[in-house]
């Protein structure tokens, strides 16, 4: 359940193969860095958001997108280096148990945008254990990328919150996220129909 | 006969003319329903009238960061909440207010209940106080230190109209002197 012995997969590839399943303007949260140069490069959707700071914070966004709109799901792009600034928003979540809330981190074991150097927790840490600990029961490690997109359909019919990690290889990021917060955060809301354009 | 502690209670959850019955209507008035939090002595009765009125969804965060990014997807996802804290905790914050709310425009409402004055003991508290104001100027955020009661209705008010408004965080410092503050005991 908890080992990894699982298929070492491309982040822009698992990303895209995400992105292709959505049909219900689905919402995606992308963490700092490659996570989110990938969600930008795999097609931009305005149901999309892009984090260009404060590490860490993907879940807890997503978390809140989540509880603003219960009947979106939600997807959070994570990094494993950024999971463990914010191991404690994995409790908060198992304890509010958003029935439309799913959470992927991409492990590669590095902080890869700033030099590739291992995370304090590298190979030893396992995340889909940390979570299952934290009372995310619906965890799992993604044996391959077919493996992946059986556990993001389970993820999207069920009505619990649900925890995918995959292990990564070290590519970085395909595209580059536009760097204008103000616009990032407007297209969101429209995307999301909160707001109108003017 | 009620005792001395549950005639307390049923006055701090009755009466609007209390500092945390005002936090608490004024949260109404302006549709906040979203508190995370991370406890404060001092902020007890508001958390625990939070909890008891199902308007509110009210929960406990690991940490103050993590519910600044809860209120600020639920903003774009179109519902409005507060955090509530106290100075320590607004502290870790520099971070999340210069890479999220501030660039971000996101109307980030801050409640902090203030530790490290008047009458301090905590020399660690007293020390982390002198920080908040200082963080808070450097990115010219609004803020307002409220010590008086018949003031705060207004200020709670109308900040949070100026927060939503102008799409910026504030900041509102719950001073001692408006709540009675943590006194020396243990």
């Amino acid at each position: 359940m908890t080992t990894r012995n699982t298929k070492v997969m491309n982040r822009y590839d698992v990303t895209s193969r995400l992105i292709g399943k959505l049909k219900h303007e689905e919402a995606v949260i992308g963490g700092i860095g490659n996570t989110n140069f990938d969600l930008w490069a795999a097609g931009h959707r305005p149901q999309n958001f892009y984090m260009l700071g404060s590490m860490g914070l993907a879940f807890p966004i997503a978390l809140g997108v989540a509880l603003a709109q219960p009947d979106r799901r939600i997807f959070a792009l994570e990094g494993d280096g950024s999971l463990l600034m914010q191991l404690g928003a994995l409790s908060t979540i198992a304890a509010l148990k958003p029935k439309n809330l799913i959470m992927i981190v991409m492990d590669n074991g590095i902080y890869q945008i700033t030099g590739a150097q291992p995370t304090p927790a590298a190979s030893v840490a396992d995340i889909v254990a940390i979570a299952i600990g934290s009372g995310l029961a619906n965890s799992a490690w993604a044996a391959d990328e077919e493996d992946f997109e059986r556990l993001v359909d389970e993820a999207m019919s069920r009505s619990e919150p649900s925890f995918i990690a995959i292990r990564i290889d070290d590519k970085p990021g395909v595209g580059t996220t536009r760097r204008d917060p103000v616009q990032i955060r407007e297209r969101f809301m429209h995307g999301l129909g909160v707001r109108e354009p003017l | 006969m009620a005792t001395a502690e549950q005639q307390i209670q049923a006055a701090q959850g009755s009466s609007e003319k209390s500092w945390h019955g005002i936090v608490l209507q004024t949260l109404k008035r302006n549709e906040i329903s979203l508190i995370p939090y991370v406890p404060d002595r001092v902020l007890t009765p508001l958390i625990k009238n939070l909890h008891a009125d199902p308007y509110f969804t009210t929960f406990a965060t690991a940490r103050e960061e993590e519910a600044v990014g809860i209120v600020s997807g639920a903003w774009m996802g179109g519902r409005r909440g507060a955090v509530l804290m106290q100075t320590s905790g607004f502290a870790t914050l520099a971070n999340v207010l210069a890479s999220l709310a501030v660039p971000y425009q996101i109307p980030l409402i801050m409640f902090v209940s203030e530790r490290g004055t008047l009458g301090e003991f905590n020399y660690g508290q007293s020390l982390v106080c002198r920080t908040m104001r200082p963080v808070l100027d450097s990115l010219a955020l609004e803020h307002h230190t409220i010590t008086r009661l018949d003031e705060f209705e207004f200020i709670a008010d109308r900040s949070i109209k100026q927060a939503v408004t102008t799409q910026a965080p504030v900041a509102l410092i719950l001073n001692p002197l408006l709540t009675g503050g943590k006194v020396f005991d243990k």
